[in-house]
This record gives C-alpha cells, sequence and structure tokens, in this order.
C-alpha cells in the first residue's frame, strides 16, 4: 500500500494512537474461538425460539391453528400475531411490516408464528404441527407493472397514507434539458440491471432475550444500531425504553443486513410469554428469507456529449425492486438517484428514481445503499459513451471529472477534496500484471481455476476503469447524532480509560478506533472500550460509512472534556490529580452540520456532509469459449480523508472490493415468481479466496475540513466501483454488452 | 444415545444425544466449545472446520456419532500447544497481527484450516495456500489479509516440524 502521505509512526505520537495499525482489542478472543458471537449464547434454562415462515409469494390465511404444535412434548409456547402485546406493525422507517402476519402474508418467508420448545430440533418439528392454510393470491413480481400501476396491489392500506405500488419516486431536474439536447453532438443509451445481491454474513441472525423480573426484558443481539432496534421493541412489546435493555453481542459481519430487526422482537415476545430465556438463531436458509437484501435494479441511461469528449447531460431512470415492505427502499432509491450523475461533472441532468413494492423478497440497505446500482449504470454507460465518441474510457473520465466546487444534479456544490481526476491516474500510472505466458502458472490464474479447462488457447485479456462517489453519513435532513461516554480512574496506580458508547462492532473495527481515539486525546496506554448497549446514548447507525466519524467524533469531544476538567482540577500528573480527586467522567453528543431534504418538485437541496471517492481499474482474462472469467488484478485507489488505522482502512477496501466482485460475477439471489430458487452457499455464491485476486491500494489521506482528524468514510465507497470496473473489463475482453450484473458465462460463452 | 471421544486432548462425554446431530451441535451445545462456527452448516462454508483423527473436516456435516473413541481438535486446542508456556500459537498470532480478523466469524474455521496447511506444508505458495483455504469463506476482508497471515506464520512452523504429524496435533 502506498500513500499520499505519511502514515508511519508520527513523532510524539501516542503509541497504538490514531494513525496507527492498532490491533484490534478482541482479536484474541476471536482466534481463539472465545468470543461470544449472538449464536454462541447460553443461559441458565433457556429454551430455543423458532420462526414459522410463509411458503408463498402472496396469500390469505384462512386458518391458523397451533393446537397441535402445542401439545408436543418440549414445547413451551406456540404464538401467533394475536399474542403480539404493542403495535402489531414495525419498521425502520415506516411501520408497515406485521411483527407476525395476521391474515395476508406478502412474500416468501414472510413471518407468521412463533414456537419455543426444549431443543432446536423439537422446535422445528412443532413448526410442522401447526396447522395453516393459505388461499394463494395473485402475486406482482414484475416491479415494471408495479411503476406502471398495472397488476395487483401490494398494500391495500398503506400505512404512509399513499396510493399504489410506488413507494417513492425521487424527482432530480437540474439545468436545461432542452438545451443540453442541442448541444450534444453524441447520444449514448444503455439499459443496465443489477441481480439481487445479498450481505451473506456469515454469523446467522441470533439472539437471546432473558425476562427481567421488572416485566422488562434484556436482549442480547447482534445488530448494526441498538436504539433503533430498542424503539421498534418497545412500540412493538408495549414497554417503555427502560423495560426493554439491549446489548450488542458479538456481530458476525452485518453489510447492511442487520440494520432492520430480525430475531429481536420474537425472541422478546417468547421470553416475556413464557418467563423463560430464549435463543433464537437462523440456519443459513432461513437468514436468506430473514433479512433485506440488495435492492435489484433496472436502470435507464441517456448520456449526451459534444465532439470532444464533454458531457452536457445525463437523463437517468432507475427502477429498484423494493419488494414486500418499505424497509429503507425510500432512502435507498433517494441514495441512488443523488449519485446517478457519477463522479462527473454534468451540467444538465434529468433524473427520476422510483422504488417499488412487489410480492418479492423485501430489499433495503446494503453496503453502498442505492449508489452501488447507480453508479453500475452510469459507469457502464460511460464505456458505452466513450465507444461512441471513439475515444478511450480513461481518457473520457478524466475530461469529466468531478472536482471541488462542482455543483451536484441536486444543486448542492461538492465540498472537501474531490479527487477523481487524481484517483484515476493513479490507476492508469500503475503496471499492469503480467499476461498469463510470463505468468508463474499455478493452479488458479486462468479462468477455470483449479478445474484446469484452458492452457491459455481463447483466453482474452481485458481492462477496465470505473469511479464511484456516495455521501458519508446520513442525509436528507436526518438529525444525526452519536454520544460517548468517557471514564478516566486509576486501576493498579495507573490511568485508565473507560469508553462507553452504542456503536455497533460489526468487524470493521470501531472498538479499536475507539481506542486509539482515546489514548491519543488523554496520552493513556490503558484504554477499555465497554460493551454496546443501551445504557448509554444512542450512537446512530453502523452504516453510510458513519460510525468512525460520528463516534469517533463523539469519544474525542469526551475525551477533550475529560481533559477540560483535569485541568480545572489543577497542575500535576495525571496519576496523582487522579489519587487526589477521584476518577473523571464527562459525556459528549457530537453533531453534524445540518443536511436538508430535496424538494419534491425538483429533486433540490444540500443533503449531504461529505462525499467520498474511490476507483477501480480490473484487469480480467475471459475464456470466450467456456465464459469463464478470471479477475486477475482487481487495483483501487481512494481517498480516506485521514487512515484512522491503515491497516483496518485496507481491510475495508478489500473487503469491500470483493463484495463488488461478487455482484460483478457470481452473487444473485434468484427470485422466480416471488420464490427464492438459491436460499443457501451451494446456490448462492460468494468470492473464495481462489476467486479473489490481489488488490493493490493507493491511498489517499486528503484532510476532510468538517470531520473529526479530517477522516472521511471508508467502508463503502470501494463497492461502487468494482462491480462496473470488472464489467467494463469484461465488455473490453469480449466486445459483448453485458448489460447486467452478474455476469455469467452463458453470457459469454461461444458469443464473442 | 451417549458418545464419547477426544476433544483436546481430553475425554468427553455427551449424554441425550439425539442421533441427528452434528459434531458441531455437540461441540457447541453440550460440551461447552461454541468456538467451531455454525455459519452455513451444510458444508459450504468451513466455519465449523475441526480435525477429525488429525484431517481437517467440517464438523457440521459429521454425525455425532461418528467422532465415538476418535480424536477432535477444535479452535479452543490450538492455543499452548506450541511449547511450556506458550500462549496463542503462531497462525492465531499471525491473524491477529495481519489484519486477518474483522467480524472474525469464519476465523476459527481458517485458523485451524491453516494450521493443518502449515503442518504439511511449512513454506507454502500463494497458490497453495488459496487451494488449502479455498473451502473456507470470509465475507469481510477478502482474503488478502488472511494470505499475509499464513505466510507470516509459516517460519514458526518450520522451526517446529522435526516430527511432523498428521495423525493428531494433540500431546
Amino acid at each position: 500500500m502506498t500513500t499520499a502521505t505519511d502514515t508511519g509512526q508520527r513523532a510524539g505520537a501516542a503509541h497504538d494512537g490514531v494513525g496507527a495499525d492498532a490491533l484490534r482489542p478482541d482479536g484474541a478472543l476471536k482466534v481463539e474461538g472465545a468470543f461470544a458471537y449472538a449464536s454462541d449464547l447460553r443461559w441458565e434454562g433457556m429454551v430455543w425460539g423458532a420462526t414459522l415462515r410463509s411458503p408463498h409469494p402472496s396469500a390469505r390465511i384462512v386458518r391458523l391453528d397451533t393446537a397441535r404444535a402445542l401439545k408436543l412434548p418440549g414445547v413451551v409456547a406456540v404464538l401467533t400475531h394475536e399474542d403480539v402485546p404493542g403495535h402489531p406493525r414495525y419498521g425502520m422507517k415506516v411501520a408497515d411490516q406485521p411483527v407476525l402476519a395476521a391474515d395476508r402474508v406478502r412474500y416468501q418467508g414472510e413471518p407468521v408464528a412463533l414456537v419455543a420448545a426444549d431443543h432446536p430440533e423439537t422446535a422445528r418439528r412443532a413448526l410442522r404441527l401447526i396447522d395453516i392454510e393459505y388461499e394463494e393470491l395473485p402475486a406482482l413480481t414484475d416491479p415494471e407493472q408495479a411503476v406502471e400501476g398495472a397488476g395487483p396491489v401490494v398494500h391495500e392500506e398503506r400505512v404512509d397514507g399513499q396510493d399504489g405500488n410506488v413507494v417513492r419516486h425521487v424527482r432530480i431536474r437540474h439545468g436545461d434539458m432542452e438545451e443540453a439536447r442541442r448541444l450534444a453532438d453524441v447520444v449514448a443509451e444503455g439499459v443496465y440491471e443489477v441481480g439481487m445481491q445479498d450481505q451473506a454474513f456469515l454469523g446467522p441472525e441470533a439472539g437471546l432475550a432473558i425476562p427481567g423480573e421488572d416485566g422488562g426484558v434484556d436482549v442480547f443481539v447482534s445488530t448494526q444500531w441498538l436504539h433503533d432496534d430498542q424503539h421498534q421493541m418497545c412500540a412493538a412489546l408495549g414497554l417503555p425504553p427502560d423495560k426493554v435493555r439491549l446489548t450488542l453481542s458479538g456481530v458476525g459481519g452485518a453489510f447492511g443486513g442487520r440494520e432492520d430487526v430480525s430475531v429481536q422482537i420474537h425472541a422478546a415476545m417468547l421470553a416475556l410469554h413464557t418467563g423463560r430465556p430464549v435463543k433464537m438463531s437462523y440456519n443459513r436458509e432461513e437468514s436468506f428469507f430473514g433479512h433485506v437484501h440488495r435492492h435489484p435494479a433496472k436502470m435507464w441511461f441517456e448520456h449526451g456529449a459534444t465532439r470532444d469528449g464533454k458531457i452536457v447531460y445525463v437523463k437517468a431512470r432507475l427502477l429498484f425492486d423494493g419488494g414486500a415492505y418499505t424497509s429503507t427502499s425510500q432512502v435507498v432509491i433517494a441514495n441512488g438517484s443523488y449519485f446517478a450523475a457519477g463522479a462527473y461533472e454534468v451540467p444538465h441532468a434529468e433524473i427520476d428514481g422510483f422504488s417499488v413494492f412487489t410480492n418479492n423478497p423485501p430489499c433495503g440497505a446494503m453496503r453502498g445503499f442505492g449508489a452501488v446500482q447507480s453508479c453500475y449504470g452510469v459507469e457502464s454507460n460511460l464505456d458505452n459513451l466513450a465507444r461512441k465518441l471513439g475515444i478511450d474510457p480513461l481518457e473520457l473520465r478524466l475530461r469529466n471529472a468531478m472536482t471541488t466546487g462542482t455543483v451536484l444534479p441536486t444543486g448542492q456544490a461538492v465540498d472537501g477534496p474531490a479527487p477523481a481526476a487524481e484517483l484515476l491516474r493513479r490507476l492508469h500510472a500503475r503496471p499492469l500484471p503480467p499476461e498469463p505466458e510470463a505468468r508463474v502458472s499455478g493452479a488458479f490464474s486462468l479462468p477455470g481455476g483449479l478445474n484446469n479447462t484452458t492452457h491459455g488457447e481463447s483466453v482474452r485479456r481485458g481492462i477496465g476503469y470505473a469511479i464511484g462517489v456516495k455521501a458519508i453519513g446520513f442525509s436528507g435532513g436526518v438529525d444525526d447524532r452519536s454520544i460517548a461516554r468517557v471514564r478516566l480512574s486509576l486501576t493498579g496506580g495507573e490511568p485508565v480509560a473507560e469508553i462507553h458508547t452504542a456503536a455497533a462492532e460489526c468487524g470493521q473495527g470501531i472498538v479499536t478506533v475507539q481506542a486509539q481515539i482515546a489514548r491519543t486525546e488523554l496520552g493513556v496506554e490503558r484504554v477499555v472500550v465497554l460493551p454496546a448497549d443501551t445504557q448509554v446514548g444512542d450512537a446512530g447507525s453502523s452504516s453510510a460509512s458513519r460510525i468512525t466519524w460520528m463516534s469517533g467524533g463523539a469519544v474525542q469531544g469526551a475525551c477533550k472534556a475529560v481533559r477540560e476538567k483535569l485541568t480545572a482540577l489543577g497542575e500535576g500528573l495525571l496519576a496523582d490529580l487522579l489519587a487526589e480527586h477521584g476518577p473523571v467522567e464527562a459525556e459528549y453528543e457530537y453533531k453534524h452540520r445540518r443536511t436538508h431534504p430535496i424538494d419534491a418538485e425538483r429533486g433540490q437541496g444540500d443533503a449531504h456532509i461529505a462525499f467520498a471517492f474511490a476507483a477501480h481499474r480490473a484487469v480480467v482474462e475471459v475464456d470466450t469459449e467456456l465464459g469463464l472469467v478470471k479477475v486477475v488484478e482487481l487495483a483501487t485507489a481512494q481517498d480516506v480523508g485521514k487512515a484512522m488505522n491503515p491497516l483496518a482502512v485496507a481491510g475495508q477496501i478489500e473487503g469491500g472490493s470483493a463484495q463488488g466482485l461478487g455482484l460483478a460475477v457470481m452473487e444473485e439471489l434468484q427470485v422466480a415468481e416471488g420464490r427464492v430458487r438459491n436460499p443457501s452457499f451451494t446456490d448462492y455464491l460468494i468470492p473464495t479466496i481462489a476467486d479473489m485476486p490481489a488488490v493493490p491500494i493507493d491511498l489517499l489521506e486528503l484532510p476532510h475540513p468538517d470531520s473529526p482528524y479530517g477522516l472521511n468514510g471508508v467502508g463503502e465507497p470501494p463497492t461502487l466501483s468494482s462491480t462496473p470496473a470488472i464489467a467494463n473489463a469484461l465488455r473490453d475482453a469480449t466486445g459483448l454488452e453485458l448489460a447486467r450484473v452478474p455476469v455469467r458465462p452463458d453470457d459469454i460463452a461461444g458469443r464473442g | 444415545m451417549r458418545v464419547t471421544f477426544t476433544a483436546n486432548g481430553r475425554r468427553v462425554e455427551a449424554d441425550d444425544v439425539w442421533e441427528g446431530e452434528s459434531l458441531l451441535y455437540v461441540l457447541r451445545e453440550r460440551l461447552g466449545l461454541p468456538g467451531s462456527k455454525n455459519a452455513c452448516e451444510q458444508g459450504e462454508c468451513g466455519s465449523c472446520t475441526v480435525r477429525l483423527d488429525g484431517v481437517p473436516v467440517c464438523s457440521c456435516l459429521v454425525a455425532a456419532g461418528q467422532a465415538q473413541d476418535r480424536e477432535v481438535v477444535t479452535v479452543e486446542g490450538l492455543a499452548g500447544q506450541s511449547g511450556e508456556d506458550a500462549g496463542l500459537a503462531p497462525i492465531q498470532q499471525a491473524f491477529i497481527e495481519a489484519g486477518a480478523v474483522q467480524c472474525g466469524f469464519c476465523t476459527p474455521g481458517l485458523i485451524v484450516a491453516a494450521d493443518e496447511l502449515l503442518e504439511r506444508n511449512a513454506a507454502p505458495s500463494d497458490a497453495d495456500i488459496r487451494e488449502a483455504l479455498s473451502g473456507n469463506l470470509c465475507r469481510c476482508t477478502g482474503y488478502e489479509k488472511i494470505l499475509d497471515a499464513v505466510r507470516r506464520a509459516a517460519p514458526g512452523y518450520a522451526s517446529d516440524t522435526a516430527t511432523p504429524s498428521t495423525e493428531s496435533a494433540m500431546p
């Protein structure tokens, strides 16, 4: 990894402080197998919960009888919608999803009933003894029908007061399209599609709910946002916040798939009903039905440019299939629409984004949050435009690259660093990997890999570039804040800082970064990051690449407040001051600058706090006879503002790039007539170590003016540009259109 | 039924085991060894990798009864094996230092598999590492740091494999 600025040991920097490759505090437990994930939790007298789910994408429930299931020895409870103590529906943004379906199911996998039993297998058998009859209804499975107003209505009565199947239409109008069309010498049009991607985190949805003596419940769960879960649970359980206490258990990956609740309400209902601790843990198949997915998308792009390769306008129509319930669909389509013009200076734009209800699986947050789809669309059509113009695709990108001050289609001027051209130049300057004949021959070096399907015949190389931009943090007027508490005390005569936040550690390393900040700000060696829970104020979600910025800012603020209190105590050594005056504690609420919603008519508004950029150059080799693909190298360049922990930053970039590779060539949850055809790791393929190439990284650290330490969000940008870079490389190798990802062997074999 | 076998060098016994229970379930739920992970329970992800008489297996695909009278080594059995008062095994330390651990759910299975690879081959090429670990899925890292960790740990195995053993990692 090379860096634009020195990220090595700095003189005067605290040991393992900000900027150091500090090691994870949970690392030893994780390598020993001693780290407690949600699915590892146990409690005295615990029983197992299980969920009955609808086999149909659309049906009326005509009979539901739990008597036989209740009689099975070992079963302690069977619950239905009648047993929901509070509000019958929940949801992150709009409470439209039944806690348990009453008379109607709207997607395959919708929860209908719950069982608690003394053994997970007993619970599963009890599910089969629940007598349920459905009357199947016509399912709406085509999002184009949904947007046109054809076909059945998914929600007869919408909670948000609207009608029909359009969740949201985002309309952005920028400049003057009539004028733009006159100025354009060349027009390039394309229709691009993205399949349904799954987060495929490895740790299954799981949680343990323990009934309290006060009539409340303590819940240990793997989630991305404890306080939002608490909010939704309180409503469904009919309990006040002090009776619904959450603690973060070990989280086995998240990537957006743990933003919506899964087992939380169900496990708590069973615990409160039975008076016994209840554990729920999905298996892999159930996990595919137990969380939302990345929206599949169909996108129509039209670019107009002058003959010398200046983009004049973009017209884009985005159609995202949100599935049966809202989840975060209205925000995902907004984010996709905001960035449909890509990382370019585009003076005129007409963007229409639609997310719709269907009877397909619900879709919501996944790393990149809508911007992944639109980046794929715009970057694919950029290569199309380059072909039409007869200009090198990289050159076309450089001529139009966004800079600081570029006005987005939403009217907001980009502030902060916008090094789009610099990232692309760095990728271009990197030497290409050797051609196959010059490489050390290895089983993995050619398409087909270990299967040894070619010795190099019919193998063609291709190179593709892509760049992406997205907003960091919550956008569009959401009041985003994060709270931290820091306590400095003496333990064994040595100062120890304790940090308490509700920030969810999902693997990304927020626990490490919080400790680094405390070391830097307080000059102490020993830092303890307490378990995240709802006993401290809201941290907001580990999503939108925001948690290091927001909780990092809160920890920094709390540390500074502690320092001020120490200063007020007088001069002297830290240990002496603490010995004389006792522990010093402070709480701090971090807020970023205000954002504003965009208007409904033209989509204008200062909606964002920051923008982050990443670019990829993919080198692929394609066996054109068999359609097999080898991504030989996936080089990337990204501006991270400040690498708070360079080792963790590289991990985020490599991991995000891998998920983008998965979307490009292998990952798709296949849905036919509303039914998922491949809910297993046998049939839903994610990249293995044999599929992943080297991911060389060029890291820029251009300080962001508004953030703690100048950092910028890191986690999502790599998932934007990796997919279209690979798709563009495949098009370069084959000459095929390849409009849809994931690209399958069938799309290539024998067509070149 | 009752199942008796050796887990990490210790004789263990599980009672009331239902015939359909996997070795993974018995380790996790009956023997207090939750280190082996339950990511797919269909033999695709490698998170539950343990060694059965020295051979790496997906413990989710092994019926508990098949472990009767055999030797099982889980991730919990790796630390403290390489010397008198040794702490983490070299591969465990290397995973931490290389940044190969993020969420860590795949880590136990990868460490058992990598440990077995290095025991056989203390100087693996990158292709060797990729082949040996191709049955272990990781969703967080993109694998680059996992390769780093195995490369980093290899010298530690070169020095203590004077008497290589594929029979058992146990003393």
